[in-house]
């Protein structure tokens, strides 16, 4: 039961929050009352089976969508009430979005992809911030290069520069190694295992992967709806130390 | 997300699918070229003939039988009266007073000229001594007709120069040569100085004989009641500031010749050479308009295609529009960068467009020595406003539709 290097103050509270889905005459409850605390500089991960509300937790977290009851505090905002264009600023600032199939722009260079959330943004000296984030990712020598021209894990990585430029609160990642090689996953999962190390960054998976779980240090399993396990990771895997271990013997 | 920056995403979506972009375009380009080509060479032919009306002389006035109305183009014939040398001879008493300087009549037709196995269609035109005075046109060899000629209705010619070149191509003396106008013999007497101008109205172009001759011998001009029809009486002023003074003693005359009554309307129309030219002018600006809805269906056209493609573009850019949704574009900022992109397209166009019409206007000036088209800023200007606006139109639709996008569905978008 390790607090590990979390420095305690809360970043995000959610409270009592529910989500309802209209679905035709059908109201479909996704999320059933969720309350949720997080500190700044953890590193968790969220699990669930498919229908679980994983998803649905991913975008409010994210502040893709908002809940239909309850609160959401990020980083001292209540986030749960606001508009489109104010959710678009809290995505820009205090969020960085990594996704499975990395969603990066064809044709447009490394360093162009993680310049984009600085020109939202309308930040001075954007182009030092990308070199540098690409720096952080190991990618210095490729920033000319087109996703068509860079490995998954090369793209992958590149996702999380342009995921840590704005220095966010909080990074979501969805997934983030479901589309990678074991080999380039591994490589991925350093990073993130790095800059919450290093940098004290707050890092949020959202995985069906126990494996991939057990690289962060707390594990909140959804089921139905509603959290049915929240509990810290007694000792984390090191990405590249272990060897991930057959199916069979996960279950 | 600043203009320029949306600007330059524009130009790189564009890129991305060159022969798209192309073929979107090509509405507005084809309609943009069209409408400079032909606006320019409408003002070519205004200009060319304004400058040829300028051209007829000095203080002229115009005599031709009808009404002008303002609500028709051109003269309207009334009641068929029409001008008959018992007008010219009434008028050319005028000519008594100092205001008038003389008056003359012309009568033709297009003819069929034969010499030999040489031949040529040219215009015939019955006139009277005065004319090549009144016309500052003059023979360069041999001589014009004369008031014997006229009297006698004698079959004698004289040849403009490209009538001269058609009929005489291995070059020799005209002067006293036959030749036969529907199968008439003629002989000719004069060869006239070179007037200029060619294409469709080549003044060179031009056969003069005595008027008498060509309503007797040639193109009868008898009418029921014995009068020989003319088709238009020229009259000189000596002074243009006495023109309104003119115009009514022409008209007393006129009226008094056609028994026309108090209260009922000239059948006849007096036009000075200003009102030729606005009269012309009337014609062209119909010409004009007529042009221009033409070019505005086409460019109605390209923009309904612009707005097909950007439709299609949103579509198949619903997840680059989800990510940059997610990482904090607003909707003002994907509005724009899809209005601006329909706006590039738009402008791009016209822009070749303006090329390509320029380059157009430019060859047809190339083809036709007479023609000078002119290209008309006032339709530069409107070619490319009107087809910015158009991106600007057809754009938003699409635009707002990316703008609206839900993130979470735009990223789940396969």
């Amino acid at each position: 039961m390790s607090k590990s290097n979390s420095s305690g103050k809360p970043l995000i509270t959610i409270e009592d929050m529910t989500k309802v889905y209209q679905m035709g005459e059908h109201e479909v409850w996704a999320l059933k009352g969720v309350s949720l605390h997080i500190q700044e500089g953890e590193f968790l991960s969220i699990m669930g089976p498919s229908g679980s509300g994983k998803s649905t937790m991913m975008n409010m977290l994210g502040a893709l969508d908002q809940p239909s009851s309850g609160t959401y505090t990020l980083d001292g905002v209540d986030v749960s009430q606001l508009s489109d264009n104010a959710l678009a600023d809290i995505r820009n600032r205090k969020i960085g979005f990594v996704f499975q199939n990395f969603n990066l722009l064809s044709r447009t260079s490394a360093l162009q992809q993680v310049v984009l959330p600085l020109i939202y943004a309308g930040h001075k000296g954007r182009r030092q911030k990308a070199m540098d984030a690409l720096q952080l990712v190991g990618l210095g020598d490729r920033m000319d290069h087109k996703p068509s021209e860079l490995s998954g894990g090369q793209q992958q990585r590149v996702a999380v520069a342009r995921a840590l430029v704005t220095e966010p609160a909080i990074i979501l990642a969805d997934e983030p190694t479901g589309n990678l090689d074991s080999k380039s996953g591994i490589e991925v999962m350093e990073i993130f295992q790095k800059l919450n190390r290093e940098k004290g960054i707050t890092v949020i998976f959202v995985t069906h992967d126990p494996w991939i779980a057990r690289h962060t240090k707390r594990v909140i399993t959804l089921a139905d709806g509603k959290i049915v396990r929240d509990e810290q990771v007694p000792q984390p895997l090191i990405a590249g130390e272990s060897k991930r271990p057959s199916d069979t013997l996960l279950i | 997300m600043n203009l320029f920056q949306n600007f330059q995403l524009a130009l790189m979506g564009l890129t991305a699918n060159k022969l798209r972009s192309l073929l979107t375009m090509l509405g507005i380009i084809i309609g943009v070229a069209a409408v400079i080509t032909l606006v320019s060479v409408g003002r070519g032919v205004e200009n060319f003939v304004t400058a040829e009306f300028q051209g007829l002389g000095n203080n002229l006035l115009f005599i031709i039988p009808g009404q002008l109305s303002p609500d028709q183009q051109g003269p309207r014939r009334s009641g068929g009266s029409g001008l008959t040398n018992r007008d010219v001879d009434a008028l050319t008493d005028l000519t008594l007073s100092r205001d008038v300087v003389s008056i003359v009549p012309e009568y033709g037709r297009s003819a069929v000229i034969v010499r030999g196995r040489h031949e040529a269609r040219t215009t015939v035109t019955g006139t009277t001594v005065g004319y090549a005075e009144m016309r500052s046109f003059q023979p360069v060899s041999g001589e014009f007709f004369t008031e014997q000629d006229l009297l006698g209705a004698a079959r004698v010619a004289v040849i403009g120069q490209t009538v001269y070149q058609n009929l005489f191509p291995d070059g020799g003396v005209p002067i006293g040569e036959n030749i036969k106008i529907n199968n008439v013999t003629f002989r000719i007497i004069g060869l006239m100085e070179e007037k200029g101008g060619s294409g469709f109205n080549d003044q060179d172009n031009i056969i003069l004989l005595p008027i008498s001759t060509a309503q007797k011998r040639l193109f009868p001009a008898r009418r029921p009641d014995g009068q020989m029809r003319v088709d238009l009486i020229y009259a000189q002023m000596a002074d243009e500031n006495r023109q309104d003074a003119v115009i009514g003693q022409i008209e007393l005359v006129l009226r008094d010749q056609h028994n026309i009554q108090f209260r009922d309307e000239d059948d006849f129309t007096v036009l000075s050479q200003d009102e030729l030219v606005s009269t012309f002018g009337q014609i062209t600006s119909v010409l004009t308009a007529f042009l221009g809805v033409i070019a505005g269906i086409s460019l109605l056209v390209g923009g309904i295609g612009i707005m097909n493609i950007m439709l299609v573009s949103v579509t198949e850019r619903t997840r680059e529009i989800g990510l940059r949704k997610a990482v904090g574009a607003k909707r003002h900022d994907i509005l724009w960068q899809f209005l601006v992109e329909a706006m590039v397209l738009a402008l791009l166009g016209g822009l070749i467009g303006l090329l390509l019409g320029v380059i157009g206007a430019r060859v047809i000036a190339d083809l036709s020595d007479s023609l000078e088209p002119t290209v008309d800023w006032l339709a530069v200007v409107g070619a490319i406003t009107i087809s910015a606006l158009i991106g600007l139109l057809f754009g938003v639709y699409p635009a707002a539709r990316a703008s609206r996008m839900n993130p979470i569905d735009a990223l789940r978008y396969e």
